[in-house]
């Protein structure tokens, strides 16, 4: 079991929160200069504040050592969002702390010393970070951070000082995307100083329809009050998606249920299935469903949403894959899935 | 891909603006892309309310101002062109301040104080503050918790007051009187 395939408060718009903490050694350069030696000192103070102390999370966490696993087993961490792609590449002197249900990841020696990051489903960025407020407290029991009067916490890249916190809410806004209205709603956050921003794909085109909200400013303001400004904007985007909903169903319900039915059927029938035609299928279906038109619930979505990205399934068959035999597997997988654990149309 | 505004360097710097729903592309090299920016006169709102980084690939990772070509876009508006600036150096981690203008790193905790007089003008544009006033580390931060907690006393003694909960109120006071006993050591 795990976060990310469970369904949170607001779970039909919602699927997860984040809350990312920087923090850094006061008496070590930052990980972009820093020596393979001090490196090793950096991780092995994390492990003894984390895993040696005996606090009652202690038991729940172990250290992953990123050097020992091969290239998939990294990029499968990154697809589950528990690496970023930067500590993939650059692991040799980084580290990750892991908690069993892959709800709270530690990053060591990627961009900052300390990078922790908590996940909850659905809208509940508040439950993330009372985690990260107490891992923050358990390291700080051990270790003295860099911290200023004025500017708060020290970090790396100017950017996250203060707080050194990133507030992320995903959420899949099909409907707003489809009505074109989505770039009324990334216009007006823009000004907030909250990006909003595709998670799969490139540019401003959104595959999947997935889009993360984060805040920008980290200093300046508390944590409670950029969780709350977040919390509040979800709340505003995801009333907007609701609404373009209902409107949608009034004037074009035949439409949507011949798109919903047609992602479906090519679903749990296709033989081949590229991860950007799953991935669009998948935001047709997941309307489906919040409109009532189909039977699958949600959480099995959001494990496909993962399960079927290039590394993960690679994993999950225990071999490389070229690109066109992962095409196979993926429709395999996801028909496979689809029958066992939906109830249809 | 070359700059589309002097045809002449790589674009690095990439842009995507939406005005009025509707949606434009630019794809600068760092030059342009600083004289660009300091149109906008040095003003954060202007250059949040219309641009947002252009991203690629799996984005969940990527930081609203990565380091790098976006946060030079911030860094040298307010300095007159040809003014050439002195180099500084932290001793205690050798970075080179030219260095961070390159890669938007510090070297280590210390640079901050280095640096402070030229990162304070920028950390002010990006961030709208230098004023923290978050969480405080229990450890070093004696003091500074000490204030906070009469600040946020204080708040919630006028609430009492407002309110008419006057027996609470006493005791707020006492806890406040306690905290500033304290803080005089
Ligand atoms: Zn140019
Ligand atoms: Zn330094």
């Amino acid at each position: 079991m795990s976060w990310f395939d469970e369904k949170g408060p607001e779970g039909d718009v919602v699927l997860s929160s984040r809350i990312r903490l920087a923090r850094n050694f006061e008496d070590l350069p930052f990980p972009d200069i820093i020596s393979v030696e001090q490196s090793q000192v950096a991780i092995k103070r994390c492990k003894e504040a984390l895993l040696d102390k005996g606090s009652s999370l202690s038991p729940q966490l172990q250290f992953l050592d990123l050097k020992a696993m091969d290239d998939t087993s990294r990029q499968a961490l990154v697809e589950k969002h528990l690496i970023s792609p930067d500590l993939a590449r650059n692991y040799s002197k980084g580290g990750l702390i892991l908690k069993n249900d892959n709800s709270v990841s530690i990053m060591i020696n990627e961009e900052d010393h300390i990078r922790i990051q908590c996940f909850a489903a659905g809208l509940n960025p508040e439950a993330a970070w009372d985690i990260a407020d107490k891992i923050d407290d358990l390291l700080e029991e051990n270790e003295s951070f860099a911290f200023d009067e004025e500017l708060g916490y020290i970090t790396a890249c100017p950017t996250n000082v203060g707080t050194g916190l990133r507030v992320s809410v995903m959420m899949h806004l099909p409907a707003l995307v489809k009505t074109g209205n989505i770039n009324n709603v990334i216009e007006n956050i823009n000004k907030l100083g909250i990006t909003v921003r595709g998670i799969y794909g490139e540019g401003t085109q959104a595959l999947g329809d997935i889009f993360q909200i984060s805040n920008q400013v980290t200093l300046g303001r508390s944590e409670r009050d950029i969780i709350g400004n977040i919390r509040g904007l979800a709340m505003e985007i995801l009333n907007a998606e609701r609404s373009t909903i209902e409107a949608l169903l009034k004037s074009s319900k035949l439409q949507i249920e011949d798109m919903v039915y047609r992602a479906f059927g090519l679903l749990s029938n296709a033989r081949v299935l590229t991860s950007e035609e799953t991935l669009r299928l998948l935001s047709d279906v997941r309307m489906g469903v919040n409109m009532g038109m189909i039977d699958v619930p949600i959480t099995v979505l959001n494990k496909l949403l993962i399960m079927t990205r290039p590394a993960n399934l690679q994993l999950m068959c225990g071999r490389r894959l070229e690109p066109y035999e992962r095409d196979i597997k993926r429709a395999e997988y996801v028909k496979e899935i689809l029958k066992t654990q939906s109830g249809g149309v | 891909m070359l700059c589309e505004r002097c045809g002449k360097n790589p674009a690095t710097v990439h842009y995507t603006q939406i005005v009025n729903g509707v949606k434009s592309e630019a794809h600068l090299c760092s030059e342009c892309a600083k004289e660009v920016g300091a149109t906008f006169g040095g003003n954060l709102q202007g250059m949040m309310s219309g641009f947002m980084p252009f991203v690629f690939g799996n984005n969940f990772f990527t930081e609203p101002f990565g380091p790098g070509s976006f946060l030079s876009g911030f860094m040298d508006w307010g300095m007159s062109p040809g003014t050439v600036e002195e180099e500084l150096r932290c001793e205690y981690c050798g970075l080179l301040y030219s260095q961070f203008k390159k890669t938007g790193f510090l070297g280590c905790p210390k640079c901050y104080s280095t640096f402070r007089e030229r990162l304070n003008p920028l950390i002010r544009r990006v961030h709208g503050s230098s004023n923290h006033v978050g969480k405080v580390p229990r450890r070093k931060g004696g003091n500074l918790r000490i204030k906070r907690e009469i600040e946020e006393l204080r708040a919630q003694l006028d609430e009492a007051v407002k309110k008419e909960e006057f027996e609470k109120a006493a005791e707020l006071r006492d806890r406040i009187k306690d905290l500033e006993k304290k803080l005089k050591g």
